[in-house]
């Protein structure tokens, strides 16, 4: 494809992607701070893939991350998050009960946050990589 | 704006437009959820709306084709539904509280203990994250467990499983 070869579009790119990636970053752990959280991280992260692959086809985007590996992540994510709920029913806590997973309740509540938040990230961001190369590949 | 970009993607036959309308559509409400101070879920809608639904729907247009298909059946039944649907819609608007109302039931529900107790309870300044992650882990965790589900019926439906690979070679 043209697109490929446009050197605009590929220098715009590399300065972008990086950003775009750690901006992921940003908006998954300041989620407790600031707007964001695992949904919006998780989708800016598949978005920076996705315009990696745009532009470089899924054959060079697989070496990143594959349709497998993104599988991978997307069903780890929700395991995570229902494993934190399990791991508080083993600390003698109710299901998803975080008050019970540090030395006292508040800091149980911010370590329980983060994780489940990083969990709903790479299951989002694991479904729509795995979604979109679906459907690149799909014509071939 | 809304209205005028809704009417466009009606109008349009290409389907390319109406991705593209469609994307402009999210862009809209995104600013509309700013002016109603919902910060996250305008992010969510930007992200989402404008951003990946608009690359997803592409990359099914370069699947399928460009253009819809004209049909010849009789549009009257559909539109007498929507017509209907929608004045329902419109008609039971009249028993919502007015916009702001400080006596509604959303406010007056649980929202004055999640803004007063929940710096105490969970610690974190971001209440949208403390309702979410927290008060509602369950419903969070229907949500994602819907998204993974999502992604199970799509990689069904476009047979790119391993087994179904070996099924056809």
């Amino acid at each position: 494809m043209s697109v490929r070869k446009n050197p605009i579009l590929l220098e715009s790119s590399h300065l972008l992607i990086p950003a775009i990636l750690l901006f992921a970053l940003y908006v998954q752990f300041h989620g407790d701070y600031g707007p964001g959280g695992g949904f919006q991280a998780g989708v800016i992260f598949a978005s920076g893939i996705i315009l990696y692959t745009l532009l470089h086809g899924t054959k060079r985007a697989e070496k990143v991350i594959s349709l497998n590996t993104a599988k991978v992540f997307a069903a780890l994510g929700l395991l995570l998050y229902a494993g934190v709920g399990v791991f508080g029913i083993i600390l003698g806590g109710n299901y998803l009960d975080y008050n019970v997973l540090a030395h006292d309740p508040v800091h149980g509540q911010h370590w329980g946050i983060l994780i489940i938040e990083f969990g709903v990230g790479i299951t989002v961001a694991g479904v729509i990589i795995s979604i979109f190369y679906a459907f690149a590949k799909f014509k071939k | 704006m809304l209205a005028v970009t809704a009417i466009a993607i009606i109008a349009m036959r290409n389907i390319l437009s109406v991705i593209m309308l469609g994307g402009i559509y999210s862009l809209l409400s995104a600013t509309f959820f700013v002016l109603l101070d919902a910060v996250d879920v305008a992010f969510t809608e930007a992200a989402v709306g404008a951003g990946i639904s608009t690359v997803l729907f592409l990359s099914a247009l370069a699947a399928t084709g460009k253009h819809q298909a004209l049909t010849r059946k009789n549009h009257i039944i559909p539109v007498f539904v929507v017509l209907v649907t929608g004045a329902g819609l419109i008609y039971s608007t009249s028993d919502m509280p007015a916009f702001g109302d400080p006596n509604a039931p959303v406010h007056t529900h649980v929202a004055p203990r999640y803004i007063q107790q929940s710096g105490e309870e969970i610690g974190i300044p971001n209440i949208v994250t403390s309702v979410l992650a927290s008060y509602r882990a369950f419903d969070t965790l229907g949500e994602v467990a819907v998204v993974f589900t999502a992604l199970i019926a799509v990689l069904l439906l476009l047979g790119l499983n391993r087994g179904s690979r070996q099924d056809k070679s």
